[in-house]
């Protein structure tokens, strides 16, 4: 009845946490997609071997300390910036692999016009855009991007389409723009999406790498906490209402 | 090798930055400092010495890549007019709480609001008291002449990096739009990832190497007691600062019966001031200081125990007069004179008001 001994071996080994992953506790909510996120770029940067030439951005909002997770050199940007930030840096350094990390509120609204800009002059960055539809780090807002009728601490009633507009689709618009090189929407809500998104955020590496011009992966996110739901809710929640309206797969590119 | 030219004070701090190996220019167009940015993209520095020159979309943009190229360790630089030194005030906050270096460069036109794009000086209090939020300090320099211009690009850029701080050159229209002979210093060469990191320690962010462990350039402190303590620690080197470089320029001060304090182009007008009281064996001397902040306190403390009275002459509703009666202790009076809104002051309208303030009561 004993089980078959599986010997401790390097060729054994199926996982163990990305290299670039530091100790530190994570400050995300059970649920929430930025762990599954952050692990993806850390795996991406080792694999690439970029360990050493990658320059993160992180925002204000949930995503702020990212810097605390992943083992790089890390900017920290003013709410909505990063993407004017991150153009300087590649300017100035472009054999480095530079990348913002935005959520909604961040990047979908006070952040808009450094966004569309840097993606307007094809800046050789990628930019990593969480969707999840609300403000999580100041306590569930109505965000951009929030879906029409979903209630949020500053639309208790639904959002309502005549008061708020509607949800924005930022991929979409910035697929117009000719300094964008690739947009592409995905998601980390199962394990087949997870890889597929790391697919997308190597691609998109690649052509900041290859000066190919500004590459913009979205992921669409749950936010458990923001949406007073368990992670088992908010992924059925994400599959179900959100990917209706952002649909996942590539935009351009 | 030393080369002397006739330039406009706005041209000069293009050629400044380039020659003394500034590494990013982050510009958008305003009246009246616009030349800034078109000498620099038509000298097309990114050809020669790799200096980087962006127009971007706004002047928070600008400020924003002036922090990234911070971040680097990069000397990078900014200009602006008043109302678009508002839009960066943000940024200036960040950059000050992130201890990066930057030049600013704000040659200041009249307001409030969209205002006039004629020369004033009313941007004191946004310069030299804060502009973005939190307890910090620009180190603010005010030239009063083209030469000014040019010295204060290669000065601002060390202080910057000495203390990790943003510096401003607070200048105005007049300065920025006159021309004037300026000796222009041998160009330098832009330094390189390793001579930053021997010069100024390597905190910037470069793409982590083998060698150290992870750079993070950051103004988020979510712990109150460590801001705190970050807090006293800014404020010593502004302490730091206040004693080694406070500047001043004294013209007949020392027996001065009346000492004018004015910088920028009000202290160009102000020295005819002093001319035409002589005539009328009047004692008027004039005190211009260099640096706003650091402001030169110790030299008024001094003169405040023997002259009869100060006049702070500024082209704005008064602002430098409160640091003048702070200085001087108000052991004696202290006046404002000034025009406003974008109208220069003439010698003549200067020297009435000094007298019908002290000679005239």
């Amino acid at each position: 009845m004993a089980a078959r001994e599986v010997a401790r071996t390097p060729e054994n080994k199926v996982y163990s946490k990305p290299r670039l992953l530091t100790d530190a506790v994570m400050h995300f909510c059970p649920g929430c997609s930025h762990g599954t996120i952050h692990k993806l770029i850390a795996e991406v940067i080792d694999e690439m071997g970029m360990e050493h030439e990658a320059i993160g951005i992180s925002p204000v909002g949930c995503g702020v300390l990212a810097y605390d997770y992943i083992d790089i050199d890390w900017v920290e940007a003013a709410h909505g910036r990063a993407a004017a930030v991150g153009t300087a840096i590649k300017r100035l350094n472009p054999s480095k692999l530079v990348f913002t990390y935005q959520g909604d509120g961040d990047l979908a609204a006070i952040g808009t016009g450094e966004t569309i800009h840097a993606c307007n002059r094809g800046e050789n960055i990628t930019i990593i855009y969480i969707n999840n539809a609300i403000y999580g780090m100041t306590g569930g807002q109505m965000a951009p991007t929030t879906l029409l009728g979903q209630r949020t601490a500053t639309t208790p009633q639904g959002r309502d389409a005549a008061q708020h507009g509607y949800p924005f689709k930022v991929g979409d618009m910035l697929a117009q723009l000719d300094g964008v090189c690739y947009v592409t929407r995905q998601s980390v809500h199962t394990p087949a999406s997870v890889r597929r998104a790391k697919k997308a955020l190597r691609k998109a590496f690649e052509n900041s790498m290859q000066q190919k011009g500004l590459s913009f992966v979205e992921f669409v996110s749950t936010c458990s906490s923001g949406w007073k739901m368990t992670p088992v809710e908010a992924n059925r929640w994400l599959a179900d209402q959100m990917l209706p309206v952002y649909p996942l797969g590539d935009i351009k590119g | 090798m030393e080369e002397i030219r006739l330039m406009k004070g706005n041209e000069v701090i293009a050629e400044a930055a380039v020659r003394c190996g500034c590494d990013g220019y982050f510009g958008y167009p305003i009246t009246p400092q616009s030349e800034i940015l078109e000498t620099l993209s038509a000298m097309r520095p990114w050809e020669t010495t790799g200096m980087v020159v962006v127009q971007a979309e706004s002047e928070v943009a600008a400020i924003n890549m002036a922090y990234g190229g911070a971040s680097c360790g990069k000397r990078v630089m900014v200009s602006s007019s008043s109302p678009g030194i508002s839009l960066m005030c943000e940024g200036l906050s960040y950059l000050a709480g992130a201890e990066l270096p930057c030049l600013v460069v704000n040659v200041s036109r009249g307001g409030p609001g969209l205002g006039t794009i004629q020369p004033s000086q009313a941007d004191y209090f946004q310069a030299v008291k804060g502009g973005g939020h939190g307890d910090y300090h620009l180190i603010v320099l005010a030239p009063s002449s083209v030469q000014e211009m040019y010295d204060f690009v290669a000065w601002g850029f060390d202080l910057a990096f000495r203390y990790r701080n943003p510096v401003m050159i607070l200048s105005d229209g007049v300065i920025g739009q006159m021309m004037e002979k300026v000796v222009l210093t041998a160009p330098q060469a832009r330094w390189s990832d390793e001579q930053i990191a021997e010069m100024w320690g390597s905190w910037a962010v470069t793409g982590k190497p083998a060698s150290r462990s992870r750079n993070i350039i950051t103004s988020v402190e979510l712990d109150p007691l460590r801001q705190e303590r970050f807090n006293h620690k800014l404020t010593e080197k502004y302490r730091t600062i206040c004693e080694r470089e406070a500047r001043c320029e004294m013209v007949g001060c020392e027996d001065a019966d009346y000492v004018i304090v004015a910088y920028g182009s009000s202290a160009r007008i102000s020295q005819k001031v002093v001319e035409l009281a002589a005539e009328e064996g009047v004692k008027v001397g004039l005190l211009r200081p260099i640096t706003l902040y650091p402001f030169p306190e110790r030299e008024i403390e001094r003169l405040s125990h023997r002259v009869k009275g100060f006049l702070s002459v500024e082209m704005s509703m008064g602002q430098m007069i409160e640091d003048v009666k702070l200085a001087s202790r108000c052991r004696v009076s202290v006046h404002h004179f000034g025009r406003t809104g974008g109208v220069i002051h003439t010698p003549t309208e200067v020297y009435e008001a000094l007298k019908s303030n002290f000679l005239q009561k």
